[in-house]
């Protein structure tokens, strides 16, 4: 070691205030590679802006959702939108987005709709996760022919197409939110087994879990403590593009009228309803089908920009 | 490659024996007895134990399955509640109008995603590739059946009395026939023959009808009511076609072979259309071959919306009206159907790739 090095680390030690010898934490490196993504930023500040209308909808709307105007206000059935600001007659009431076939205010049902699809998009995914995980987890680590008799009902599973077969399943359990969302989780749980069989496969072998087994660890242990942790990263992206295919095959199902029922304020029931509607009252059909558009594009655009900050071998 | 093409196939069966089985379990489960499931209202507890004994739904469970798949594997898909004819020959009717505007959204979609996803990646970065990258993540986002109402509305009222008014709903205008080509032909066709079937089956797909009796008027009609449902359909096979082939392009351009093609001093269209793009399009082809899926089940939705007669509407109207029997055999149709196209698609590689063909 040269004089120079040495004095240089010596310098160091003494008072420490060299930035390139600063080690942050994990946290604080990975978060801040995903705030240099674009995509994951928009995506993110899109969905904090969804999640606080969600957490706000009383505040925000001016009515109950199904609050129905006949009697309260002069207004008719599927006004159009009005808004004072822009030009509209001060003489009728202000309803921005309009209102719908049973006369609700069309704005306050929107901003309620954002709580259903949240809460559709978090369960389903967070349920599929959950058993995902499990039988992924349990394929990977014990092999052979639990492995086996897993992942072949994982590709049975797959070889529907996935909307499909949550529409079959709604079929036989019957119409309901709470069927569409066990048909969507049931249809979207091959996908988290199987990236947690990958991440538990490839550190399987790893030396640092031979050491925990050489220390007395019990396989429950190596296997939650050790292992798992490393299928996060690839859960928490495919978990984030998850719940925007959820939130959009959930709308799918109520537009069919196999999902939620009216008079929930869901926006796929809401297009679904008035889609007859299309050629005499559009703003029925526009603002649902943008509400789901954006809040879809939002976990998408997060899930992308996640993967490419988190992992960028999942790109392919 | 033959020991690939065998072992491909090969897996492709306890898959489907799978699908078979996810299928009886299903049938199973509905609530309420097989008998009041499949006979609906005419469900009389006479008619229900002579049901029930000539289907052998008396018979313990495991026979039951042999019973069902030796039904399947003869074309036997039972009988339709609502309509009181079998499930096979309502199939046969609606599939043309489905794999119609499927291929023709597909054509759409590759058409339009390979070089959008190609440009993408040559001018990466530039405004174009963040302007396609915009379009296709704001296509995979979208409801299709929003999209499609709202190309009627605009296409249908809004561009009325313009040369791009397009029809609402519906295959082919009123008073328009697509008179089928072995009529034209005037071939002798005994209904009710396999050929018959064939026949007919060919001539449901309009579009192809009309090409085949060189009928143009007919065609004009036929093209101009698919163009709303299949684009609406092409979206987000579009948009994921043209992800697929910007991320597999732009992995391909770093390769030493194609700095190699550069420096041989060959033009640069010819680098990326003989270099490049064959070695890109391997993982583009199993999207596409996935995308099959996403057709099917889009057509559930696209075929309400435009008033197509055609499997994907029937399916929910079958499941609006409790007819299990339709449900039940559509999606088995589908299901295979599906494992059958990304069959198809994994041999392709063996004309695509030559490392899979010498191993």
């Amino acid at each position: 070691m040269t004089q120079q090095t040495e004095n240089k680390l010596a310098s160091l030690v003494v008072d420490g205030q060299d930035e390139s010898y600063h080690s942050d934490s994990l946290l604080k490196l990975t978060m801040r590679r995903i705030l240099r993504q674009r995509s994951a930023v928009i995506g993110g500040s899109i969905l904090l802006f969804l999640i606080l209308v969600a957490i706000f909808a009383p505040a925000i709307a001016p009515f109950d959702p199904n609050f129905v105007l006949i009697g309260h206000e002069d207004i008719k059935r599927r006004s159009d939108p009005c808004i004072h600001l822009l030009g509209c007659d001060e003489t009728q009431p202000q309803h921005i987005l309009g209102t719908d076939g049973n006369v609700r205010d069309v704005f306050s049902r929107v901003v309620f709709g954002t709580r259903v699809s949240l809460m559709v998009g978090f369960t389903t995914v967070g349920f599929a996760i959950v058993i995902g995980t499990l039988l992924g987890a349990l394929g990977g680590f014990l092999g052979g022919w639990v492995d086996n008799a897993i992942m072949r009902v994982m590709d049975v599973l797959l070889a529907f197409p996935s909307l499909l077969l949550a529409i079959a399943i709604v079929a036989v359990l019957g119409h309901g939110l709470q069927n569409a969302l066990l048909a969507i989780a049931i249809v979207s749980i091959p996908i988290y087994a199987r990236v947690v069989r990958a991440s538990v496969l490839s550190v399987k072998e790893q030396e640092y879990v031979a050491a925990s087994l050489a220390l007395g660890g019990t396989k429950m242990h190596i296997l939650f403590r050790r292992i798992l942790p490393n299928a996060v990263p690839p859960l928490i992206v495919q978990g984030t593009l998850g719940i925007a295919t959820a939130i959009l095959d959930a709308a799918a199902l109520s537009f069919l009228g196999l999902g939620a029922q009216p008079p929930t304020a869901e926006w796929g029931t809401m297009l679904g309803t008035e889609r007859n509607q299309i050629f005499t009252a559009p703003h029925l059909v526009f603002f649902p089908g943008l509400a789901i558009m954006i809040t879809v594009l939002a976990f998408n655009l997060l899930g992308d920009g996640l993967r490419d900050a988190i992992d960028p071998r999942l790109k392919n | 490659m033959t020991q690939y093409a065998i072992r491909r196939i090969l897996y492709s069966i306890p898959v489907i024996f799978g699908i078979l089985l996810v299928t009886f379990i299903m049938a199973r489960s509905i609530p309420g007895d097989p008998c009041t499931a499949m006979l609906g209202e005419k469900a009389t507890v006479e008619i229900c134990e002579r049901f029930n004994r000539e289907q052998g739904f008396d018979k313990p469970i495991a026979v039951q399955f042999g019973i069902y798949m030796e039904q399947i594997f003869s074309g036997d898909f039972g009988s339709s509640i609502r309509y009181s004819r079998p499930v096979t020959k309502i199939l046969l009717e609606r599939l043309p109008t489905t794999i119609e505007l499927g291929l023709v959204a597909l054509f759409l979609a590759v058409l339009g995603g390979i070089p959008a996803g190609i440009i993408s990646a040559v001018r990466r970065n530039s405004a174009i590739d963040v302007g396609v990258m915009i379009a296709a993540n704001t296509g995979v986002s979208m409801p299709v059946y929003w999209l499609g109402l709202v190309l009627a509305y605009v296409f249908a009222l809004l561009l009325k009395d313009t040369p791009f008014w397009l029809p609402p709903s519906g295959r082919i205008s009123a008073g328009v026939s697509a008179i089928p080509f072995y009529e034209v032909f005037q071939w002798e066709v005994i209904e009710g023959t396999t050929k018959y079937v064939i026949m007919e089956f060919f001539a449901n797909m309009y579009v192809l009808n009309s090409i085949i009796t060189r009928d143009w008027e007919v065609l004009n009609d036929v093209i101009k009511h698919l163009i709303l449902p299949a684009v609406a359909l092409s979206t987000i096979p579009l948009a994921i076609i043209a992800r697929m082939t910007r991320s597999s392009m732009l992995e391909v351009l770093r390769q030493d072979y194609i700095r190699t093609a550069r420096a041989k001093g060959l033009f640069e269209r010819f680098v990326i259309m003989k270099h490049a793009l064959r070695n890109a399009l391997l993982p583009v082809i199993t999207i596409i071959g996935l995308q099959v899926g996403t057709l099917f089940a889009g057509a559930v939705l696209t075929e309400t919306i435009f008033g197509f007669a055609g499997v994907g509407r029937m399916l929910f109207e079958a499941i609006t009206a409790r007819d299990f029997p339709i449900v039940q055999g559509f999606t088995i149709v589908i299901a295979v159907g599906y494992v059958a196209v990304n069959l198809l698609v994994d041999l392709s590689y063996v004309f695509i790739d030559p490392r899979i063909r010498l191993e």
